[in-house]
C-alpha cells in the first residue's frame, strides 16, 4: 500500500513519506500546521486511497481517554435492575465501546483518526500510550483485553493548543504541513476548479499572497480560505477587471469577507488600503 | 548506523533517543522510502522532529552531517581541477553526446563552461572544499541532483537545484524567536492548579452512583466544578524605554488575561516604588499605595514583573532616586518588600538575554530577584512559568 495523494488531494512528497512510513510501520502520524491546510481531510483521503473505512475521533475539552476505549453505562444498568430487566445480569449489555475499541475490532483494516488532540486535557495524550503502542486494552468489567488482529493506521492532527508530552510524540511520525508554495497552490487550485481561467488564478494568487504578506494580520488566509473565495468570485461572476484594477479606491479585494475572519484584519486592511490610496494622490 | 547523525542532533537539541534511531532503521528496511536522499531527508525527518520549532534546527544539522562541512559556512572558492571535470563529463554522458557537444566548440570551452556552471553551483549550495572532497562524484550524486553540470550534455537531470534541507524554509518558526499570543497562552497554561471552589453545580458522578448503590435509592452528589485556582500579580514597566516592547506586553497581557480568573495587574516606570496605577492615563492621579497591595494581595499570588530593567542605578539604589517623582524610599527597599511579600516571583525582560551583561541596573535586579529573570521568549517564559509552580520552601 502506498499514498500518493489522491485526484482531489495534493500531497507534498515529504508528506507522501511521512504517511507512507507511518501506514508501513503502524505508528501513528502526528499532523501539524496552520489551521485550514488540510490536516483533517488527510485522513479522509488516506482512507479514500486505501480504500478503507474511516473511524473518526473528534476531540473535545471534556473528551476524556477513556472514552475513546468503552464506557460502562452504570445508570442504565441501575434503571434496569430497578426495573427487573433480564439485561442487568450481563455486565457486558453495559459496556458501550469507544472509537479505539472499534478500529481494533473493525472487520476491515480501518484509518482512525483522532481530531485535534491538543483539545483535550493535557494528560489526555498520556492515558492512550499503552493503547496506541501496543494497540491493546483491558475492560476491567469483562475482564477481557481487546487486541487489535492488525494495527490500523492512526492519524492524530494538532493545532498546538497544548503541548504533547515526550513520551507520546517518540511513539509518532511527525509532519508539519508548511503553508504551500505559489506552485503547489496553483495544484491544489486545478485540482478543486479544473475549468478557472488561468488569468483569474493568477490575480487571485497575487492578490491573496499579497494579503498574507501583511503584517500584523491576526488571521492569515490559508488554503481553505482561498478555495472558499475562488469558489465565491466564480459564482458571483466576479469579472477578471475587478481583480486586476489598480486603482486605489478599490484596493480592498471583492468579497474579501471569505479571506479576512476578523473584524481588526479588515479594519487594518482598509486602513492600509486608506494609505496607499493617499500616497497614489 | 548513522550513529554520529545521532549524536549531532542530540547535540543541537532534538531529542532524539534510541527508539526513534530503531523506527529511522526498520522504515529503512521494511523499504518506506525509495534510495534517495530527499526521501531519507523527508523520512528521518518525520521521525526525528515532533515539533515545528525544532525544524529548522534539523535541517542545518542534517545537511552538516550529509555534507560533510561545517553550519557555519566557509566562504573559500574552490579551484575545480580540470581532470576532474572530464571524469564527471565522461562519466555522465555517452559517447554520442559527448560528441555532440564537441560539435558545438571546442572541448577546452565546454569545459570551462562546465567549470564556470560548477562555480556557480558551489555557490549556491555554498559548499566548502570538504563537499567536492567526499568522493569526488558526490555532487553529481548517486540521485544526480545537480542538474546544471549535466544538463549541458542535454540530457536531462532531476528537477531539483537546491537541496530542500538548505533551503531553511522553518527557520521562522524556530523556538528561539519571539511569540505570538497562543503561543505566550501554551506557555502560561504550565501555570495551572485545578481546585473544586464555589457552588456545587456539577453532578458528581461517582459519588452518586455509589451513594445509590449503598442506600439503595437515588442518592445525588454535587460537586463545584473545577478551575484554574492560580492568582496572579501583574506588574508591567511602561513608558520610556519599554515603548518599543509595547506589542509584546500587550499580547502577553491579553494572553494572561483570558488564561486567569484571578489576575491582577498593576504598571510602574522603571522602578516600583510607593504608588503604583491601574490606568496609564492617569497615572498620576489615581495611584494605589503599595503598601495597599502587599495588604491586599495574600502569600499565595504569584508575582511577575515584566520590564526591561534599564535605567540609571540610582533609580533603584537610592532614596530620590526616580526620574518621575521623588521617592522617600529607595527601589530597592520596595523590591525587597514585593519578593519577601510573594515568594513566588519571575522577571520578565524583554530585552534579548545577550544583551542584559551591558546594563548595570538588568544586573542589580537580577541579584534582587535572585536571578529569576527570565528573556521574554517562549522557552524563558516556560523557565519562568517552572519558577512559579516550584514549591516554595
Amino acid at each position: 500500500m502506498r499514498f500518493d495523494g489522491t485526484k482531489d488531494y495534493v500531497a507534498t512528497d515529504d508528506l507522501k513519506v511521512a504517511v507512507n512510513a507511518a501506514v508501513t510501520l503502524r505508528r501513528p502520524l502526528l499532523v501539524k500546521g496552520e489551521p485550514g491546510t488540510g490536516k483533517t481531510v488527510l485522513a479522509y483521503e488516506i482512507a479514500k486511497a486505501m480504500g478503507t473505512p474511516l473511524i473518526e475521533w473528534n476531540v473535545k475539552s471534556t473528551t476524556k481517554a477513556h472514552q475513546g476505549l468503552y464506557e460502562y453505562d452504570a445508570v442504565a444498568r441501575l434503571r434496569d435492575g430497578q426495573l427487573g430487566d433480564e439485561r442487568v445480569h450481563d455486565i457486558s449489555n453495559y459496556i458501550r465501546k469507544g472509537k479505539l475499541w472499534e478500529a481494533f475490532t473493525a472487520p476491515e483494516l480501518p484509518v482512525l483518526l483522532i481530531d485535534e488532540i491538543d483539545k483535550a486535557d493535557i494528560e489526555f495524550p498520556n492515558d492512550l500510550l499503552q493503547e496506541l503502542d501496543r494497540m491493546e486494552f483491558h475492560v476491567y468489567e469483562t475482564k477481557e483485553t481487546i487486541k487489535a488482529a492488525e494495527r490500523p493506521i492512526v492519524i492524530i492532527t494538532s493545532n498546538n493548543e497544548k503541548e504533547l508530552p515526550d513520551a507520546f510524540l517518540r511513539r509518532c511520525f511527525f509532519h508539519y504541513i508548511k503553508f504551500p508554495d505559489r506552485e503547489t497552490m496553483q495544484e491544489i487550485i486545478n485540482v478543486h476548479f479544473p475549468d478557472i481561467q488561468g488569468i483569474l488564478v493568477k490575480k487571485a494568487m497575487d492578490i491573496f499572497y499579497d494579503v498574507r504578506d501583511v503584517p500584523g494580520l491576526k488571521k492569515k488566509p490559508s488554503t481553505s480560505e482561498l478555495l472558499d473565495w475562488l469558489k465565491l468570485l466564480l459564482s458571483e461572476d466576479m469579472p477578471l477587471e475587478a481583480l486586476q484594477s489598480k486603482d486605489p479606491t478599490k484596493a480592498i479585494p471583492p468579497l474579501h469577507g471569505a479571506l479576512l475572519k476578523n473584524e481588526q484584519d479588515v479594519m487594518l486592511f482598509e486602513r492600509l488600503a486608506f494609505m496607499a490610496k493617499r500616497e497614489a494622490r | 548506523m548513522f550513529f554520529n547523525f545521532m549524536d549531532e542532533l542530540r547535540a543541537a537539541g532534538i531529542s532524539a533517543s534510541l527508539k526513534e534511531h530503531l523506527v529511522l532503521l526498520e522504515a529503512l528496511d521494511k523499504e518506506v522510502i525509495r534510495r534517495n536522499p530527499v526521501e531519507f531527508y523527508y523520512l528521518s525527518r518525520a521521525t526525528f522532529v515532533k515539533d515545528e520549532g525544532l525544524l529548522d534546527r534539523f535541517d542545518q544539522v542534517f545537511s552538516k552531517v550529509f555534507k560533510g562541512i561545517e553550519t557555519s559556512y566557509g566562504t573559500a572558492e574552490e579551484d575545480i581541477p580540470l581532470d576532474w571535470l572530464k571524469a564527471v563529463a565522461e562519466k555522465y554522458l555517452s559517447e554520442e553526446e559527448m560528441e555532440e557537444i564537441k560539435a558545438l566548440g571546442s572541448w577546452e570551452e565546454i569545459m570551462e563552461t562546465l567549470k564556470e556552471r560548477l562555480e556557480e553551483q558551489q555557490k549556491r549550495h555554498e559548499g566548502g572544499s570538504k563537499w567536492i572532497g567526499t568522493g569526488g562524484t558526490s555532487p553529481y550524486g548517486n540521485s544526480g541532483y545537480n542538474p546544471e553540470g549535466v544538463r549541458i550534455g542535454g540530457a536531462g537531470g532531476q528537477k531539483k537545484a537546491i537541496k530542500v534541507w538548505d533551503k531553511r524554509e522553518f527557520q521562522n518558526l524556530d523556538h528561539t524567536k519571539q511569540l505570538g499570543t497562543r503561543n505566550i497562552k501554551v506557555a502560561l497554561r504550565r501555570l495551572r492548579k485545578f481546585a473544586r471552589e464555589g457552588a456545587a453545580d456539577e453532578l458528581d458522578m461517582d459519588r452518586t452512583i455509589n451513594g445509590t448503590a449503598k442506600q439503595g435509592w437515588l442518592d445525588i452528589h454535587m460537586r463545584p466544578e473545577r478551575h484554574n485556582a492560580v492568582k496572579l500579580l501583574l506588574f508591567l514597566d511602561v513608558g520610556g524605554s519599554m515603548d518599543p516592547f509595547i506589542k509584546l506586553c500587550e499580547e502577553l497581557f491579553s494572553a494572561a488575561n483570558s488564561e486567569f480568573k484571578n489576575l491582577e495587574f498593576f504598571y510602574f516606570h522603571n522602578c516600583p516604588y510607593e504608588g503604583l496605577w491601574k490606568d496609564n492615563r492617569r497615572r498620576f492621579s489615581e495611584r494605589t499605595n503599595t503598601w495597599d497591595v502587599l495588604h491586599k494581595y495574600g502569600h499565595d499570588y504569584k508575582l511577575i514583573f515584566v520590564g526591561d530593567a534599564s535605567m540609571s542605578p540610582y533609580e533603584i539604589t537610592h532614596p530620590g532616586g526616580s526620574v518621575e517623582h521623588f521617592n522617600e524610599e529607595a527601589g530597592v527597599t520596595w523590591m525587597h518588600r514585593l519578593t519577601n511579600t510573594y515568594p513566588a516571583a519571575a522577571w520578565l525582560n524583554p530585552v534579548p538575554e545577550k544583551q542584559w551583561g551591558y546594563s548595570q541596573s538588568v544586573k542589580i535586579i537580577r541579584e534582587l530577584m535572585n536571578d529569576r529573570m527570565y528573556p521574554l521568549t517562549v522557552d524563558g517564559l516556560g523557565d519562568a512559568m517552572k519558577e512559579l509552580t516550584r514549591k516554595q520552601g
